[in-house]
């Protein structure tokens, strides 16, 4: 049984499919990537496995439970967190402020896993009174993925997390998400920047045009001359 | 009530109804064509009756003139006085639209509430204007001298019906028009009709001041009715609220819908005074409140139930078109 | 003119409790509440049958304190009336603007609704109390103070001025050190996010209507006090909370204040030239100037 299951989700927005029978699996502290070109559907089905978007065809589980056209606070409370590509932090509010909304359904005392995160993200602690408006592409980055973290999800989903930043941040990013992966966290990760996500993932899927049309395990992707030059940039 | 009594008084309610639907008609070329929410009605309600009576009627002279004071009074017959109100209306609506229509419309709203306001308080302060908060009196009446007064009405009601069916008729072709898809467009989606913003705001001026010139027609049949107009007869309730909620009852989007959600609300409040005929006698003095909270109820049940009022909106505007 | 400039400080301070909450519920949710004013309304008058109907009748003594036009009746008053305010709002909301937003109407038919439940407070109101304008305590002798610069003032204005403040800093604490507060700030940063984040939106949607609507409540009953309540007093509200609103940034309760006391201070400075009746009208164009000039406001909310 696996930890999360997609299957033959069709999904999109109105009369238009975005999706067209995709079916995905995700095991335990595994790191999975999505790639493709633009315009395949990837983000679309993060949007729709965290519950914003109902499929018109097929089911989702979460460890074998159906999650299929939950709500989004609903599925937050089984154990999934969602890290989206823009608006992933709240400007007005602190660094300190955003993480302990990240909490805001728990109800035990949370001071452990602020730590925790800070000492995951050791700038963060350095900023932690300052409006996170006025912080980096980067600090913001590293703000939308502590906030998620704050609960303990089992699943997390990352859009494009390395969309915002600059090139030298993107080798420290993909470090943090090992680290976090080795904190037992699985991930699925949409990416543009299928090299350096291929690289740390025990898995892949590249997504075209609503499809699934490659798995397997990510350094096989990555060797992959044909799926390179059709998908991933060459 | 013997039936003489009774045609009477329905052609009364007719040549009413028949005015809020002239209004309603203004108001859907805005709201129902363009989507611009306009608040502000009972403004050129005001100054569409006030332009025609101060076009048709004579500067004051000698003894009189100490009680009446107007800026101006060209003593013309009626047809100049309907064309002026239009006129002076559409001036006001572009003046109004060059730093309004680009708002968001939320904010347009508001606007528009701020102008009717302001219309208002200065046609209550300013008495050299239009003799401030005691109005204009004595306005003559189209053809006044064909029939005797007592049956004038029947008259009246012939040239309101009238008037509504011409502008209807026009409405109607212009909206068949490619002018009138472009403006069926902006309502649905601004963004996708893929034009310029310089375009769109052209075409939103155009329905704000088309809409505006027929308010004006509203408002001088109005004056020419009741003969005699101040400023507190066009208060947001009767002036805008009422009309809202005839185009939401109606339909928006549809000229035949704003005509009958016109007779309707205005069947509905005459007949709420019927209802309230009954109440004891302490009441009696708060009914025309309690009619107003009765229509207020009515407009939030027909949105959350029935946004989209009796007729819906148009399905087919051009044979061209599906 | 000092004198001017202080009663706008005073009307500014009346408006800010309107316009802080009309900036939340703006922000939170994004539209334009045109019943704000006629909440102010409602607390007046609710404020008015406690003082001279229900509490009367309990027997509280009602002797003037100190000063000031008033006794302990109103003081009782001022929690209840605004705890029933608030619970009119969030029951506007819940027969109301909710249905509508799930059917996701629009902007401009949620303003319509807000609209027609202003009317139908006003209505409602004048059924009940008649169109006459009243007073909280009739014939009473309102003392004024003297301060330097031959400005008078009298004891309740101190009295609002005081409320105001302490209202303003207690709702500043409240956003920024309590759960909810932080958690109606990021709301009105970015709703969807919040939901992401499983932050309970509705509740939250609900503390913003009942924050807002005590706040006016209050500001209406404050009104009450220092002039007279009349059913149209809400609605006469309208353009300068808007106008203060949109001056200070839609979102930004802070700008609210500012704008608020802004529009005070321009409205009763500008009898001195003009017409006091032409107040509203002073309120619109200032409102016209800044959206053509600065449309995002002094400080910069959402435009």
């Amino acid at each position: 049984m696996s930890l999360l299951e997609v299957i033959d989700v069709t999904a999109g927005y109105g009369e238009t499919d975005i999706l067209d029978n995709v079916s995905i699996e995700l095991e335990p502290e595994e790191i999975v990537s999505m790639v493709g070109p633009n315009g395949a559907g990837k983000s679309t089905l993060l949007k729709t496995i965290f519950g914003l978007l109902t499929p018109k065809k097929g089911s989702i589980k979460l460890q074998n439970e159906e999650i299929t056209g939950f709500s989004p606070d609903r599925i937050v409370r089984k154990g999934m967190g969602y890290v989206p590509q823009v608006e992933n932090v709240f400007p007005s509010l602190t660094v300190h402020e955003n993480l302990e909304m990240g909490a805001f359904i728990r109800a035990d005392d949370f001071r452990d896993k602020l730590d925790e995160i800070y000492a995951l993200f050791p700038l963060l602690l350095k900023k932690r009174t300052e409006k996170v408006g006025k912080l980096s592409g980067g600090m913001k980055q590293m703000v939308a993925m502590g906030r998620a973290l704050m609960l303990d999800p089992k699943v997390l989903l990352l859009d494009e997390p390395t969309a915002s930043l600059a090139p030298i941040l993107v080798g420290m990013l993909f470090e943090k998400i090992v680290e976090i992966n080795r904190t037992g966290v699985a991930m699925i990760i949409v990416e543009q920047n299928a090299r350096e996500t291929l690289r740390v993932s025990h898995r892949g899927y590249v997504l075209a045009m609503g499809r699934k049309v490659f798995e397997g395990s990510g350094l096989d992707l990555l060797k992959d001359e044909k799926i390179g030059k059709l998908y991933l940039g060459g | 009530m013997e039936i003489g009594g009774i045609v009477s008084y329905l052609v009364s309610l007719v040549i009413l109804a028949g005015i809020y639907a002239v209004m309603t008609l203004g108001l859907n070329i805005q709201w129902g064509y363009t989507g611009l929410f306009n608040i502000g009605i009972a403004g050129f309600f005001c100054i569409g009756a006030y332009t025609s009576a101060l076009i048709t009627t004579p500067m004051p002279t000698g003894v009189y003139a100490q009680y009446v004071h107007q800026v101006f009074g060209l003593n013309l017959p009626f047809i100049f006085g309907i064309l002026g109100a239009a006129c002076v209306c559409g001036l006001i609506a572009f003046l109004i639209g060059v730093p309004t229509l680009r708002l968001r419309e939320d904010y347009l709203a508001i606007a528009t509430i701020g102008i009717a306001e302001t219309i208002r308080v200065i046609f209550n302060n300013e008495q050299w204007l239009a003799n401030g908060p005691r109005g204009l009196m004595g306005l003559p009446q189209p053809l006044q001298g064909w029939i005797n007064p007592r049956d004038y009405n029947y008259l009246y009601v012939i040239i309101v019906l009238f008037i509504l069916l011409v502008i209807y008729w026009a409405i109607e072709r212009a909206i068949r028009s490619p002018w009138g898809r472009v403006l069926r467009a902006i309502r649905e989606d601004e963004r996708a009709t893929a034009m310029s913003g310089k375009d769109i705001f052209y075409f939103k001026m155009q329905s704000l001041v088309f809409g505006s010139m027929i308010m004006g027609v509203g408002g001088a049949l109005y004056a020419h009715y009741t003969k005699s107009i101040s400023p507190d007869v066009f208060t947001p309730l009767y002036g805008t609220f009422i009309i809202w909620v005839m185009i939401m009852v109606g339909g928006s989007g549809n000229n035949k819908g704003a005509i009958l959600g016109a007779f309707m609300v205005w069947g509905i409040w005459i007949g709420t005074k019927f209802m309230t005929d009954f109440l004891p006698y302490t009441l009696k003095a708060r009914a025309p409140y309690i009619r107003f909270l009765l229509i207020g109820i009515l407009l939030e049940i027909v949105l959350i139930r029935h946004p989209e009022g009796l007729l819906g909106e148009e399905k087919k505007v051009s044979k061209m078109i599906d | 003119m000092a004198e001017l400039f202080v009663y706008g400080i005073i009307l500014g301070s009346i408006i800010a409790l309107g316009s802080i909450g009309l900036t939340l519920i703006f922000g939170i949710l994004r539209f334009a509440n045109f019943a704000h004013g006629d909440l102010m309304t409602a607390g007046a008058y609710i404020a008015l049958f406690l003082v001279t109907g229900l509490f009367n009748w309990l027997g509280i003594p009602d002797k003037n304190l100190g000063f000031l036009s008033f006794g302990w009746r109103m003081i009782f008053t001022f929690p209840v009336s605004m705890m029933a305010v608030s619970m009119l709002a969030i029951l506007l909301d819940r027969i109301l603007y909710r249905p509508l937003r799930r059917k996701k109407s629009g902007n401009v038919i949620l303003a319509m609704s807000a609209l027609g439940a202003s009317f139908i407070i006003q209505m409602s109101v004048l059924i009940l109390w008649g169109a006459d304008s009243l007073f909280y305590k009739p014939g009473v002798l309102r003392p004024a103070l003297e301060l330097p610069l031959e400005i008078k003032i009298r004891p309740d204005q101190i009295f609002i001025i005081l409320v105001v403040f302490f209202s303003i800093t207690a709702l500043h604490l409240f956003l920024k050190h309590t759960k909810m507060g932080k958690a109606m700030r990021a709301t009105a940063d970015h709703p969807e996010l919040a939901r992401i984040t499983g932050i309970n939106t509705d509740r939250v949607i609900q503390w913003t209507w009942g924050m807002g609507g005590a706040m006016a409540g209050l500001g209406g009953i404050l009104y009450g006090i220092d002039v007279q309540l009349h059913p149209g007093m809400g609605w006469g509200f309208i353009l300068p909370l808007f106008a203060a609103t949109i001056l200070g940034g839609i979102g930004n309760m802070y700008g609210a204040l500012v704008g608020a006391l802004v529009m005070g201070v321009a409205q009763q400075i500008s009898t001195a030239y003009i017409l006091p009746t032409y107040k509203p009208a002073v309120a619109f164009i200032l409102m016209i100037l800044i959206l053509l000039v600065r449309p995002q406001g002094i400080f910069g909310g959402r435009s």
